[in-house]
């Protein structure tokens, strides 16, 4: 999976989990600032993010992530040594 | 000086629909909601019919992320809340939150929710349990989530007495207001449990109605044929409102609430007192709340499941309630036309006595076709009937022994 691949589908994941338009999220994007996630949102994401993407991201991975970019390394790393 | 308490709007979600009037006119039309279970994994029961809210569209009421975060039950609360709130013409940013309130009834919460997430404990281990499974499956998160909708800062919380939950949430409310702790609770009750657990629950229990026979015919309370209930899904929401409060902001009044009784039979867990003693003393002491003979009332919507028990129960109860008058008074069983809503049932049925009140026609009793020699009441069966309806009674009892009776009365 290319980058861009995989940041459409992280974009398209959460701009679906938090009913907001995709258009308005960019790498840069504060997941609870920006999208008004709270921490309940923010732990379900992780847990579809795990399902679509077949891989785990480790709490304390995901205790560190605040932006959408920060998303998407974490799950272009781990694919690459899946 | 106790506070007088009116109905100021309501609310619902059926089988038979989601708008008030249109269910109203397809009950007195005599039309059921009940259909064969097709879903897979509901289908291999030995029950093969329920009522299902199919014409329900959680987005007509709540953005996509809430429909995910709120379980079914929740959805069916807050959307029939919506709609009673809306008819009510109450605008919340002018009252003082903390005078308004939200009691509802529900018997078990997201049962299907509580199934789905063991199902992904199990399968794929701990940390793929949902976040929102605990505010999702628990029972007051229906109230929970009216409150926040409207910014309401009053009494809230939720009441499980099984299938009278409703009613019993409805008590409290009359309470509530009467005693003057709130001036407007939006009260009711919602349930959500035709699931593979509360299917086969029920079933185990041979509490549903197993009769081949078309679906809509399979709920036939007080009939000689009847086997048990048809399980159903829905809500019915209310505002209660202190009567002068209502008044003075011109509110639409559709009843007043007269009075209520509750009592227990401390016999079973499940199984009615054959003899129906103490749904007979909650009857009793609604009408010595509501200050009313057994002759004052003029319809009653029963509790009327289409068990083989509890309809006898119920029968003797009326008797030894109302005496002689038992036999002249009008009443009927909804349950013969969307199923039992369990911890919700009482909503949607006090709405209907309210508009029987309204309307002076009482809802038939439907599939009553051969009524069973025990159960000689005037059950209305089949057609619906003008009836000059002042005051009607609205009957809902309970696994665990629960009985509650609710009076509403035309507003004058």
């Amino acid at each position: 999976m290319s980058s861009e691949e995989v940041k459409e589908k992280v974009i398209a994941i959460i701009a679906d989990q938090l009913g907001v338009d995709p258009k308005t999220i960019t790498s840069d994007t504060d997941i609870a600032n920006d999208l008004g996630a709270d921490s309940l949102d923010f732990a379900e994401l992780m847990i579809v993010f795990e399902e679509k993407f077949d891989i785990d991201i480790v709490e304390e991975d995901a205790q560190n992530i605040t932006t959408v970019g920060q998303v998407i390394e974490n799950i272009e790393k781990q694919l690459k040594t899946k | 000086m106790p506070k007088r308490v009116v109905v100021t709007g309501v609310g619902l979600v059926t089988p038979l629909g989601c708008r008030v009037e249109e269910v109203w006119q397809s009950l007195c039309a005599g039309k059921s909601g009940i259909r064969s279970i097709t879903e897979e994994p509901l289908s291999v029961f030995r029950s093969k019919v329920a009522g299902f809210c199919d014409d329900f569209v959680p987005e007509n009421y709540v953005s996509v992320k809430d429909t995910r975060k709120l379980d079914r039950f929740t959805l069916f609360a807050l959307a029939s809340a919506i709609d009673a709130v809306k008819a009510s013409g109450l605008d919340f940013s002018k009252e003082d939150p903390f005078r308004c309130g939200v009691i509802t009834g529900c018997g078990v919460g997201g049962l299907g929710e509580i199934t789905h997430q063991q199902d992904r404990l199990r399968n794929m281990g701990p940390g793929k349990v949902s976040p929102y499974t605990i505010p999702k499956i628990m029972a007051n998160a229906a109230p929970g989530q009216i409150a926040i909708t409207y910014g309401l800062h009053g009494p809230t919380y939720s009441i499980a007495t099984a299938c009278a939950s409703a009613n019993s949430a409805m008590s409290e409310s009359f309470r509530t207001i009467r005693l003057g702790e709130a001036d407007i609770v939006i009260t009711g009750g919602s349930e959500s449990a035709v699931s593979e657990l509360g299917l086969s629950g029920f079933c185990a229990m041979r509490a549903l109605s197993e009769r081949e026979t078309p679906p809509e015919t399979a709920s036939c309370p007080f009939d000689v044929k009847r086997d048990g209930f048809v399980i159903g899904e829905g809500a019915g929401i209310l505002v209660f409102e202190e009567l002068q409060h209502a008044k003075k902001r011109g509110a639409p009044i559709l009843g007043e609430v007269l009075g209520c009784g509750a009592t227990t039979d401390a016999c079973h867990i499940t199984q009615p007192d054959a003899e129906g003693i103490y749904p007979a003393e909650a009857m009793k002491a609604a009408l010595r709340s509501a200050s009313l003979a057994p002759e004052d009332l003029d319809y009653i919507n029963l509790h009327g499941t289409a068990t083989k028990l509890g309809d006898l129960a119920e029968t003797s109860a009326i008797k030894r309630a109302l005496g002689s008058y038992a036999y002249k008074i009008p009443m009927s069983s909804t349950k013969s036309h969307i199923g039992h809503l369990l911890g919700g049932s009482g909503g949607p049925e006090a709405i209907f006595s309210l508009l029987t009140i309204r309307d002076s026609i009482a809802p038939p009793t439907i599939n009553l076709t051969e009524p069973d020699p025990q159960c000689d009441l005037d059950y209305i069966p089949l057609k619906a009937r003008q009836i000059n309806a002042r005051r009607v009674m609205s009957n809902s009892f309970g696994f665990g022994g629960h009985n509650v009776c609710v009076i509403f009365g035309k507003y004058k």
